[in-house]
């Protein structure tokens, strides 16, 4: 090969590392580690639509459709994680697809609103319907594993090592899509839509491969945090704030690669655990404060902490 | 017979009160283009602050129709203070920036805010029941109904109208057009602009609060209330077209009036009916009912 993609290798180096460290970890770091992961993938949906210059406040609809389809397959008898986490992401993707007909022709704030408007009819939807615990939600069983039931602790870490491997495999996927005609289309169509389809091109069809890709990738993060926490419920997996959450992800992570969500998932997860650990009162506003000081004083992410180190050295 | 004159009369109060919550955020968006999701703090430090408000009222031996006013104080002291604040102190610095990021500024602001709130008032919740005892009940068709509760129809038409002519009858009003028509033009005719963008983004705060304020009686004030409410709003405004006042009218009705009779007849669809009328108006009028009609730039 004449040219690696350092984006790859880091992401190959990162992938090998976490794989190793899955054995050695501390618990609670797992956690935390798994939560970033789930949520990172939602964020990476909303990089490549973001890339296309829309922002979704909705996709908390894609997690909690991934997250109550893997769970409610758990209550009818199927405990296998690679069922479980494929059907919450076919489940999605499948939604997806079928509004996507719909938004694809919607843009800036109606796009966003429109995407919220369907994930409030389905935090309704789940409100409302007693058989599946109203707003207590209900609990997941452990997963197995091809067959392999594992206990205590080693379900978190098998859970971990299957969701880091998925991970990896759809992260190097976007990045290589990203780099396609295809995925190049979406700077294009966020700069001028009018003169892309000029070119010969359909913006509406770009739009819509990407917004079912993030509709894929937001049911994988739903499924695995099911699994991963135990739980499901309307308020911390449908209701809009999630949505906000997740939008609040992708602005802290800046959209300019996409190793950059998990880092920013990760760092998320931190600020929300120990915000919520040490004050627990005041946890939105530790929050809420982080997110202010990222969009005034750092408003392409922490990954232009990486640009800039970058052209320090160079 | 008598279901539907209960479901009229519940909806149209229900509507009075998504107007009220709802007219504040159309009318920043109509002249800021900011979608702000702090009106729901608004909303929520109103109901807080006139529920303290009418509780030191009713200590004092005041004539009991005074408590009225701790309302509307409320309102004003809310609105003013954080309108000033917000934008004097976050928004003027963003608005170079994309739309979407200074949604997100604001729901950043909003989770401070609830914080703040906590901090403030606690967990417990408040009660401000006694402008309520005071008007007693009426019978509409042998039916009793809470009189406070029918004046907020009256309050909501008289906000309506006011903010209405306001518009398009005073030079006030005309400037505020101007400003919404183009902002770059007005600026080099020599409006000031940043005054008005001020003055808007107080009046609207303070329509937040008074909906929440005059709310509050009938409620139990307690942590959370601003969550519920902004989405609702934002409902309301999306479905009249954002920025139109008479479109936060019709939003207003058309779900309050959807609400109460989902809540009448098929409880189980409450939450989902107003979101499937949402998302219904934009498939079929994508920005709205009332939206003006947008020049594609090429």
């Amino acid at each position: 090969m004449r040219y690696l993609d350092k984006t790859v290798v880091g992401l190959s180096i990162a992938f090998l590392v976490l794989l190793f460290a899955d054995f050695f970890m501390a618990e609670w770091v797992r956690f935390m580690g798994l939560q970033s992961l789930a949520r990172g993938a939602v964020a990476l949906g909303l990089l490549v639509l973001w890339r296309t210059g829309l922002v979704s406040f909705g996709h908390a609809l894609y997690f909690g459709i991934g997250a109550y389809a893997a769970a409610m397959l758990t209550l009818v008898g199927y405990h296998d994680a690679f069922f479980l986490v494929f059907a919450g992401t076919l489940a999605s993707g499948i939604l997806a697809y079928l509004l996507g007909f719909l938004l694809r022709r919607y843009r800036g704030i109606f796009f966003a609103l429109l995407n919220m408007a369907f994930s409030m009819i389905l935090y309704g939807v789940i409100v409302k319907t007693e058989e599946l615990g109203s707003t207590d939600g209900f609990s997941v069983l452990a997963p197995t594993f091809l067959g392999y039931a594992p206990e205590g602790e080693a379900v978190q870490t098998t859970l971990f090592l299957f969701t880091l491997f998925f991970t990896y495999i759809v992260t190097v996927g976007v990045h290589l899509y990203l780099k396609t005609t295809l995925g190049g289309m979406s700077m294009a169509v966020r700069e001028n839509e009018i003169r892309v389809e000029y070119l010969g091109y359909s913006a509406e069809k770009v739009i819509h491969v990407k917004y079912v890709f993030s509709g894929l990738v937001a049911g994988f993060g739903g499924a695995i945090m099911a699994l991963a926490i135990g739980q499901v419920d309307p308020d911390s997996m449908a209701n809009w704030n999630v949505s906000g959450e997740f939008v609040f992800i992708t602005i802290l992570s800046g959209i300019g690669n996409v190793a950059a969500t998990f880092i920013g998932a990760f760092v998320f997860e931190l600020i929300r655990t120990y915000a919520f650990e040490y004050a627990p009162l005041f946890w939105q506003l530790i929050l809420g404060g982080s997110l202010l000081a990222i969009i005034m004083f750092l408003p392409n992410g922490i990954w232009s902490l990486v640009d800039r180190l970058r052209k320090s050295e160079g | 017979m008598q279901e539907l004159i209960v479901i009229l009369v519940d909806g149209l109060v229900f509507s009075s009160y998504l107007f009220m919550v709802a007219v504040g955020l159309t009318v920043i968006f109509g002249v800021m283009k900011i979608l702000n999701v702090t009106h729901g703090s608004f909303y929520a430090f109103g109901a807080y602050m006139s529920a303290t408000l009418i509780g030191a009222y009713y200590e004092t031996d005041w004539p009991e129709f005074g408590g009225f006013l701790a309302i509307f104080a409320a309102a004003l002291i809310v609105g003013v203070f954080f309108g000033i604040v917000l934008e004097r102190g976050l928004l003027r610095f963003l608005y170079h920036r994309d739309e979407h990021i200074i949604v997100l500024a604001t729901f950043a602001m909003f989770l401070v805010l609830e914080d703040v709130l906590l901090m403030i008032w606690g967990t417990d919740p408040y009660f401000a029941y006694q402008p309520m005892s005071l008007l007693g009940s009426v019978d509409i068709a042998e039916m009793t109904f809470a009189t406070y509760n029918l004046t907020l129809i009256a309050l909501a038409v008289v906000v309506g109208l006011g903010l209405w002519l306001g518009l398009t009858k005073t030079k006030w009003g005309k400037l505020l057009l101007a400003v919404i028509f183009d902002r770059e033009v007005s600026q080099a005719m020599g409006i000031n602009v940043t005054m008005v963008f001020l003055v808007t983004f107080i009046i609207g705060a303070i329509m937040g609060a008074l909906g929440g304020a005059y709310i509050a009686p009938t409620i139990s004030v307690s942590p959370g209330i601003g969550v519920e409410v902004i989405v609702l709003a934002f409902a309301v405004v999306v479905i009249g077209g954002m920025g139109s006042i008479p479109g936060a009218m019709i939003g207003a009705l058309l779900v309050g009036i959807s609400r109460a009779a989902a809540v009448h007849k098929f409880p189980e669809i409450e939450l989902f009916v107003i979101y499937a009328i949402m998302a219904l108006v934009l498939a079929i009028r994508p920005e709205g009912l009332f939206a003006p009609a947008q020049a594609r730039k090429i």
